[in-house]
């Protein structure tokens, strides 16, 4: 295929040109890129939504906008990041664009199923954009869509239902379609074992979104039917349960935390070794860790609820195994910094980001102990500590993670270098906006300052405002990190095969991949990991 | 203001004490990652160590990082199981309180028609709030006292406290329940025993049969989450010294001043949006057509009247 003289041989990205050989691909690396545009435009979006909010709580009282206004924001700011952005966020964009070439294969086991996973995708990301602007009635319900209100409230809440379902249904196709490609058409040679730990936490995750999100599906139709038909499941006006809705909603929604968080611990797993230049420590365990959080995370959900008036007995018990989830993430932990130790440490781009996920990730977690107590949870529930510990997970985890993603695979994706030192500066804003913007919020979340609150008590305005000021300086930080990228996807300088000297299956083909990955399968001999010559210069 | 930390009932203790050993744990933790992490940057670094050691694992290191993290959170779940436990054992000689939540308000019933806005208890004794809901989901939370449960139609849930210290504390909403959430606030005001007391007995009697019958119908369409009784502006205009007043109001055709007479109150119960009063927004009111007509229109409108005459 590249026999040709020129100095761009053909690759995927230019192996066809045109708008329409884009749009009607069945290669999972295009696929890949569709989904990594879409997420990134919604993603921006409603960041910025999150800004503005910001800034109307930078002082008691009105500031730019009014309480439905504000009430229709963090709601639709909570329905892109959750259902648009983070949950199919690194495991469509990447787990697309490398699980196949990871495994050694030319696809995934579905191609076109693949691209119809992405269209339905597309259209409930529509979908829940329009329920926004349709009949001038944004829903104010929150993401959560807590009944009574959502079976109540006059805005559109079926379309935003509706929007949510269908983003659910394209979440399994894609959860099916890993499972199978990974079971499947691994290379020759490549046992369990010898699978690097990104497709390993692929493999925990599909299994979440292919058992899981059907959960919430019927749930959601089930409100809306209450909605339509008025039959009675969750509005006591009509004879139904608003906690059991809560149960409904929290089965599937627990999990799919792990969903978002489960392939960012797998991309840093891949960080760690390529920059150490030095084995995985510690493989069985991390890969097995993966499998027991996808599996303990099916029995927590009871702890979003423990004023919700649920029995004594289910509030202590669902504590109990809360502590016991966080083991395996605890492991992980340990399991990177060991991965690292005794290495020869580089400390690039995605390494730094890498490592802020680790900090990041440690905070969210340890906060999510007090939250998973159920003394203090009954104290600091539905407060902005809350907000704050789930900001540290999903935006310091997984958005960390997702960045960290970004800055390792650019060179493999564009078969072009970023600029380093903006990389580091842009982080540098980032990493600073981030941690003024969100840890305020614990403080001011023991204190009692609860979470959807429009306006607030005066004695919050230090924390507040401080919470602002982090708020901008982060979108500074975003708009640096990403005019790096876009501006170096084109015009950066030509990136080698493996310009990080890492091992895995990735970089040993050229940058941009081909078409179809490899010109022959690779037949696997050794482990993921195995640095022979390890590269220190 | 009290000090934010200090807890005001007897159940804070324990609370804190779940709190301060969670904290202490989890900040030892974060010390020491942040301090590994530092030191392998800079030892380990690629300037330094050309010869990174090819290790995979240690199966006695894997051991002692899951017993002991094992351990320590067992101990964090007693702690919190500790201190939630005696929330849900409420003393028989609680003194019962009727909390009733609803958009966007509280209201406290001491029984015999006794409503206060809000809660006042007696220092040293035992409260019990049985916790009612008029519509959505509402969250009752006092932080001065560590106490929170949520407040939902249907279901009997409760919390229960006994105030060890005198003062003003904050009573928030933390079950999202539409447009004025943020304003759901009331306060928990305690004092001791015979100043309450006395509160009680002087606290006028209100609800159906005391009070105007076009008050009630007021207060039942929670009217008054919106509408306030005593001038303060809310989302839409007050209702005291409504009827007779003139209002600038919004209409499809522009501007114009208007009296808020009989027909105009009536006019804006059936069709809110058609004639705005400026400054407020539109689409905030539904029509309450199906919900409140005839008789109970008149009722309230006789309520204004004599409510204008008392003042």
């Amino acid at each position: 295929m590249n026999n040709q003289t020129s100095t761009a041989p053909l690759n995927y990205l230019n192996h066809q040109t045109g708008l329409w050989s884009w749009l009607s691909s069945s290669d999972h690396k295009r696929i890949g890129l569709l989904y990594f545009y879409c997420i990134v435009t919604f993603f921006l979006s409603a960041a910025v939504l999150g800004l503005l909010m910001k800034i109307e709580k930078v002082a008691p009282g009105q500031t730019i906008m009014t309480a439905q206004t504000y009430n229709a924001m963090f709601t639709l700011h909570g329905i892109i990041m959750i259902f648009i952005v983070v949950i199919p966020g690194l495991a469509a964009v990447f787990g697309n664009l490398m699980l196949p070439i990871m495994i050694g294969a030319k696809d995934v086991a579905f191609p076109k199923l693949n691209l119809f996973s992405f269209y339905l995708f597309f259209g409930g990301a529509c979908l829940a954009l329009y329920s926004q602007f349709a009949n001038g009635h944004a829903p104010d319900t929150g993401w959560t869509f807590y009944v009574p209100y959502s079976a109540e409230a006059s805005s559109n809440v079926v379309l935003a239902l509706t929007a949510a379902f269908t983003l659910g249904f394209a979440s399994i196709l894609t959860g099916l379609n890993f499972i199978v490609t990974i079971h499947t058409m691994r290379a020759p040679g490549m046992t369990w074992f010898r699978m690097p730990l990104f497709p390993w936490s692929l493999y925990a995750t599909a299994w979440i979104q292919l058992l899981a999100t059907p959960v919430v599906g019927i749930t959601l139709l089930m409100v809306i039917a209450e909605r339509t038909l008025h039959v009675g499941f969750f509005d006591p006006k009509l004879g139904g349960d608003p906690v059991l809705y809560q149960h409904l909603f929290w089965i599937y929604s627990h999990p799919a935390v792990y969903v978002m968080i489960l392939p960012a611990m797998g991309v840093v797993t891949e960080i760690f070794p390529t920059f150490s230049q030095k084995p995985v420590f510690g493989y069985v365990p991390i890969a097995l860790s993966s499998l027991a959080i996808a599996l303990v995370g099916y029995f927590v959900w009871g702890h979003h609820m423990f004023t919700s008036g649920m029995s004594y007995e289910s509030r202590w018990f669902f504590s109990l195994l809360t502590f016991l989830v966080a083991i395996p993430s605890a492991i992980k932990v340990f399991n990177w910094l060991s991965t690292m130790y005794g290495g020869s440490v580089d400390l690039q781009p995605p390494l730094l980001y890498a490592i802020s996920f680790i900090f990041l990730f440690t905070i969210g977690g340890f906060t999510g102990l007090t939250l998973g107590a159920v003394a203090t949870d009954i104290q600091v529930h539905n407060t902005d500590f809350v907000v704050a510990h789930f900001h540290y997970i999903i935006f310091g985890g997984m958005g960390f993670g997702f960045f960290a993603a970004i800055h390792y695979w650019f060179p493999k994706i564009y078969g072009r270098l970023y600029h380093i030192r903006w990389a580091n500066i842009g982080w540098g804003i980032l990493f600073t906006g981030f941690n003024l913007l969100y840890f305020p919020m614990f403080i001011m979340g023991i204190q009692g300052m609860p979470r959807r609150y429009y306006d607030y008590d005066p004695k919050f305005q230090l924390g507040q405002t401080i919470s602002t000021i982090g708020a901008v300086i982060l979108f500074i930080g975003l708009i640096t990190m990403i005019s790096n990228l876009i501006y170096h996807a084109k015009k950066g300088a030509l990136a080698p095969a493996n310009p990080w000297h890492g091992v895995t299956l990735e970089w040993q083909i050229p940058s941009p991949p081909p078409h179809e990955n490899f010109d022959e399968i690779p037949v696997i001999t050794k482990g993921p990991y195995v640095f022979d010559n390890p590269y220190t210069k | 203001m009290t000090t934010m930390f200090s807890g005001a009932s007897n159940l804070a203790e324990a609370v804190d004490r779940a709190f301060i050993f969670i904290f202490a744990v989890s900040f030892i933790f974060t010390i020491a990652i942040v301090a590994l992490i530092i030191y392998i940057l800079i030892h380990f670094s690629r300037k330094r160590n050309k010869n990174p050691q090819q290790f995979h694992g240690n199966l006695k290191l894997e051991i002692i990082w899951t017993v002991v993290p094992l351990i320590l959170v067992l101990i964090m779940f007693y702690y919190g199981w500790v201190g939630f436990a005696p929330m849900r054992k409420v003393p028989a000689n609680a003194m019962p309180v009727k909390a009733i939540g609803r958009m966007w308000s509280w209201s406290f019933d001491y029984g015999n028609g006794k409503i206060s806005k809000d809660l006042v208890v007696p220092l040293n004794r035992n409260v019990k709030l049985n916790l009612f809901s008029e519509d959505v989901n509402h969250g009752l939370f006092i932080p001065a006292f560590r106490v929170k449960e949520d407040v939902i139609a249907g279901y009997n849930n409760y919390l229960w406290f006994q105030p060890i210290s005198k003062g003003s504390f904050d009573i928030f909403c933390t079950e999202y329940c539409g447009l004025a959430h943020s304003g759901m606030t009331a306060k928990v005001i305690v004092v001791d025993s015979l100043e309450f007391n006395k509160w009680l007995a002087d606290l006028k009697v209100s609800g159906p049969g005391v009070e105007h019958p076009g008050l009630t119908i007021i207060k039942a369409n929670a009217c008054i989450a919106c509408h306030s009784l005593d001038g303060t502006k809310v989302i839409g205009p007050s209702f005291k010294g409504l009827l007779g007043s003139k209002k600038m109001v919004v209409t499809a055709q522009g501007e114009k001043e208007i009296v808020a007479d009989e027909a105009y109150i009536k006019r804006s119960i059936t069709d809110p949006n058609s004639e705005i009063v400026k400054g407020f927004n539109k689409g905030l009111m539904q029509s309450y057509k199906d919900v409140i007509k005839g008789e109970d229109l008149d009722k309230i409108i006789d309520y204004f009247k004599t409510a204008g005459e008392q003042k």
